[in-house]
């Protein structure tokens, strides 16, 4: 049984970040990801990674527009970790080689993003988190003797021992479709968002929950499943992402009427408000029909001049031609609010700890919660480097004093059970798993999107429910052991409806409105009574709901205007 | 929506059976892609079809493939445009002219075209299953082989290094690779030479060498002169170029990492430097190219290289009389200009002061072609109709309320 001190799961920033912290305690560390770490999905991170950097800026000024984004859901004492040491981060991810952009003095040179009172976003072109990702592959190849790579193995399911403690995971290799148990004294879930709920969705493919669903299904609790961002630039129909970093750069918001409308609800920010305020902006004119006839409104970036765009929105420049047929330098871009990013996740510690011993979460699987209601732009790079690295630090420390426990067999049974049951389904014999998938993505960004009201996120939990019954004989084609997608594809499916379930339960739970969550039937924040966090924990009839406070270190609440 | 035929090149390695050719129909719009339409495939008639895919939008490189025989990413490729493309194939080669020149519609067209669009793996990979192919023996090895991470010498500074503003914007255009490995499969050189590093790894090697933060340029480039697979076995021909989905240019940069190794003074067992330099300058002088005066030129170059050979210089011309005598023998060379020195005549007229012009102006603008410094203005501007941009920008919506 191949075993490692530290077993990261997932290969995306969070995840070979916290391999190269828990590596550099002297630990052995295995990192396995379901497909090759470099096309994991922090590759979609464009605009940059915040930090305050600056000696004219300060961390406090950085937590503060944090907390402020957050609509005080945010927990301050992790939000002080995170923007305490985003500086030392940046020179961290420069010494290694990220090619960070440059002043004319040829020093680290920021950008302007949205919600932030100091332009302190650091950035490659748009292409930052790629940037930054490939970087850190870089170093785990260099640390190959410390950290063993399993380049596409799916992670089906957490070991856990009678002492209720992680020992383990049960692997597939994609290649063969061999099942592996592995032992390990910490691990490390770092698998990503749940975006793939949702269709449209910026998210990836691959972005299917599983670590949030493996954690809630082994006991953990989640949180603030509700918060859910709608990005306000996506391509409309396709998801595609247009990067915040272009309305850094000047870009305007137009409604059909060429107004910029942005002035209403944000006259001080304009375009580069938080993008809850943004989205819900964006909604409110397509709603009220100043919308195009294809539901979306403009971003005219032709603003920003030629040289500027090329050198700083390239990619834009490529997704606008390839994508949209449209010349983004030339003529303004439809776009439109859509999925982008879970706020919530596996509720964790500032140091990645579970509510299971020797478990740990980081990056958007995890809820710290640094975003609270809605996360700013250029906040997740950070946040996924950030407790990162402290999961990996922990996690090592804890291998360290701790003896190992073998994981049973008989997960690795069970887990071999589950899929022969699969294959053993016979074709027309339910639905596909296809065809769940669409209407659960359908269903979703109709009720659990930028507005939301009881009717609606009933309907969906209803849904929801009725998909998991139905899953439980969705039939799939291949039953082949050689990179069998098909397979993965319907264990993923269970892992996305553990999260929609909860996503739904929390929405209806909380009867108020704060960041991501807009209730028409709630309009308004409500401090006396929600300013809690949700937890969820799994029972056999589904979330049981639980409430968690806030951690409030310097900030009181205060009315949110922009 | 239109009805499109993808031909996809199959294997299933458990069945015991060779790879085979299986057709599909898919009904899409236009401006969705053809990975689109392998999904779309996937979705409703066939879940055992395999091809590595995610982000759906070019940046994680998952989805590599041969699209009507040219090497792309399934999810950048229009199914509209690889449509015509396949049109304008098949009546090239006059197989199927009469479908061809029927109307194939845009936007809303409804009529299937009987082209196929064909979809293969990958080339120089070996195939996994249907369009997934083996990247680890074929490109991270060599990734791995250029020792792709930032070597600096001493203690990093306090801060960060200050360096050169446009030092990093030129490698940033390597660093936009996906590593998706479009360029490998179309890499001619590397069909020939299953060894050749290759353009995907080098470019990844000109990140380093370009980058002012690395201590190592110097080791780096000796490295990849020396190696026979090296920088000197690109044959020069733009297939990467042209496969790359991300304007990363890697015979660019190979090319740079050769500049840079010959301004070293780096000598390779290949004299590929020399080589090239004698290239430039007897067309500079003749116009055409002097095959007589090349291998001198290579390796005792000017006057003072021929009075004053050195072991080495004699060595090569010896050692490269047999290839000469083969070309006699074959016929290759028998004219007297290619046989005898100094013969081969200029251009007439006033046609080599053209050339030389062309050389004066190409020093003149002696500057990197990098799109995130210059964008790519010629080929944007050839779309006049700013209308049609805007109509199609909105159609998948348009076609989804049908």
């Amino acid at each position: 049984m191949p075993s490692h001190d530290v077993l990261v799961i997932g290969a995306g920033l969070a995840g070979q970040r916290a391999a190269l912290a828990a590596a550099e305690q002297g630990v052995s560390v295995g990192i396995v990801s379901k497909v090759h770490p470099v096309r994991s999905h922090s590759n979609a991170a464009q605009g940059g990674i915040n930090a305050a950097l600056n000696p004219e800026d300060t961390w406090e000024s950085h937590a503060y527009d944090t907390v402020k984004g957050s609509d005080y859901l945010g927990d301050q004492d992790a939000i002080e970790v995170m923007c305490r040491e985003a500086p030392d981060e940046i020179l961290y991810l420069e010494h290694l080689g990220v090619t960070f952009h440059r002043n004319e003095e040829g020093k680290l040179g920021t950008r302007a993003f949205g919600g932030a009172s100091a332009a302190r976003t650091y950035y490659v072109a748009d292409i930052t988190g790629q940037a930054i990702m490939h970087v850190l592959y870089e170093q785990l190849m260099k640390y190959s003797e410390q950290i063993t790579r399993y380049e596409e193995w799916f992670c089906s399911s957490l070991a856990i021992d009678e002492k209720g403690e992680c020992c383990g995971v049960v692997t597939r290799n994609v290649a063969d479709g061999s099942m592996q148990l592995f032992g390990a004294k910490s691990v490390i879930l770092a698998t990503g968002g749940d975006g793939q709920i949702w269709k449209p969705t910026t998210n990836a493919l691959i972005c299917t929950g599983d670590g949030i669903a493996m954690a809630y299904r082994a006991g953990a609790k989640l949180m603030d499943m509700e918060m859910i961002q709608y990005h306000p630039t996506t391509l409309a129909g396709k998801g595609f992402l247009i990067t915040e970093g272009a309305r850094g750069e000047g870009a305007h918001l137009l409604n059909k009427n060429g107004e910029r409308f942005m002035e209403r609800d944000a006259p001080n920010k304009m375009e580069l408000a938080s993008r809850d305020v943004v989205s819900r902006a964006e909604q409110t004119e397509i709603n009220e029909g100043r919308g195009f006839p294809d539901g979306t409104v403009a971003l005219d970036i032709t603003v920003v001049p030629k040289k500027r765009i090329h050198e700083a929105l390239r990619e834009i420049v490529l997704v606008g031609r390839d994508f949209a047929g449209v010349d983004i330098t030339r003529e303004p871009i439809h776009i439109k609010p859509g999925n982008h990013y879970t706020m919530g996740g596996v509720k964790t510690d500032s140091e990645g700890r579970t509510d299971i011993p020797g478990l740990y979460a980081a990056g958007e699987t995890a809820c710290v919660s640094v975003h609270g209601g809605n996360r700013l732009g250029a906040n997740s790079l950070l946040d996924t480097l950030i407790f990162g690295k402290h999961s990996g630090r922990d996690a090592a420390a804890r291998a360290l004093r701790t003896d190992w426990s073998k994981p049973s067999e008989k997960v690795l049974e069970d887990e071999q059970n589950l899929i022969d049951d699969i294959n053993g389904r016979e074709k027309g014999s339910g639905r596909r798993v296809s065809e769940i998938k669409l209407e659960l993505g359908q269903t979703m960004d109709k009720h659990i999107a930028v507005f939301r009201d009881e009717a609606g996120i009933t309907e969906a939990l209803e849904t929801v429910r009725r998909l998991k019954e139905e899953a439980k004989s969705a039939y799939i084609d291949d039953h082949g052991s050689v990179f069998n997608q098909d397979l993965m594809g319907a264990i993923e499916l269970t892992y996305m409806l553990d999260c929609a379930e909860c996503s739904c339960a929390a929405a209806l739970e909380r009867k108020e409105s704060r960041g991501a969550q807009t209730r028409t039937d709630y309009p308004e924040r409500n401090d006396e009574e929600w300013l809690k966090h949700i937890d969820l924990e799994r029972t056999e009839d589904g979330p049981e709901i639980s409430y968690s406070e806030v951690t409030i270190t310097q900030w009181q609440p205060e009315a949110r205007t922009y | 929506m239109a009805d499109y035929t993808i031909k996809v090149r199959r294997y299933q390695p458990e069945s015991g059976e060779p790879a085979y050719w299986e057709e599909f129909n898919v009904e899409l719009d236009p401006s969705l892609s053809v990975l689109d339409g392998l999904l779309q495939t996937k979705d409703r008639k066939d879940g055992s079809l395999a091809v590595r895919c995610s982000c759906r939008a070019a940046i994680c490189g998952s989805c590599g493939m041969k699209i009507n025989g040219q090497s792309t990413l399934g999810c950048k490729t229009q199914i509209g445009e690889a449509q015509a493309q396949a049109n304008k194939m098949a009546a090239a080669t006059g197989t199927t002219a009469d479908v061809a020149s029927s109307p194939i519609r845009g936007v809303g067209g409804s009529e299937a075209s009987s082209v196929p669009i064909v979809i293969e793996p990958m080339g120089n990979q070996p195939v996994i299953k249907d369009l997934v192919t083996d990247m680890e023996s074929t490109h991270w090895e060599k990734f791995r082989r250029v020792t792709p991470w930032l070597l600096p010498h001493g203690e990093a500074p306090e801060r960060e290094y200050i360096v050169e503003p446009e030092s990093m914007i030129d490698i940033t255009q390597s660093m936009a690779c996906i590593q998706c490995g479009a360029c490998v499969s179309s890499c001619l050189s590397m069909e020939a030479d299953p060894l050749f590093i290759g353009p995907a790894a080098l470019a990844k090697a000109y990140r380093f060498v370009g980058d002012p933060r690395d201590a190592e340029t110097a080791e780096r480039l000796t490295d990849l002169a020396h190696d026979p697979h090296g920088i000197y076995d690109c044959t020069h021909c733009f297939s990467c170029i042209d496969a790359c989905p991300k304007g990363v240019a890697p015979m660019d940069q190979i090319m740079r990492l050769r500049r840079k190794a010959g301004e070293a003074g780096i000598e390779d067992p290949n004299s590929g430097h020399s080589h090239e330099m004698a290239f430039v300058k007897i067309i500079e002088k003749k116009g055409t190219l002097d095959e007589s005066m090349l291998l001198q030129e290579s390796f005792a170059p000017g006057i003072l290289g021929k009075l004053m050979p050195t072991k080495r210089a004699i060595k090569e011309m010896i050692g490269s009389l047999p290839t000469a005598i083969r070309g006699i023998k074959t016929g290759k060379m028998r004219s007297l200009p290619k046989l005898i020195p100094g013969v081969h005549h200029k251009l007439p007229g006033g046609a080599q002061d053209e050339v030389k012009a062309i050389y004066k102006h190409a020093e003149a603008h002696n500057e990197e072609f990098n799109l995130y410094i210059k964008g790519e203005e010629g080929e944007l501007a050839d779309e006049p109709d700013i209308e049609k941009g805007a109509e199609r920008s909105t159609s998948p919506t348009n076609a989804e309320a049908k």
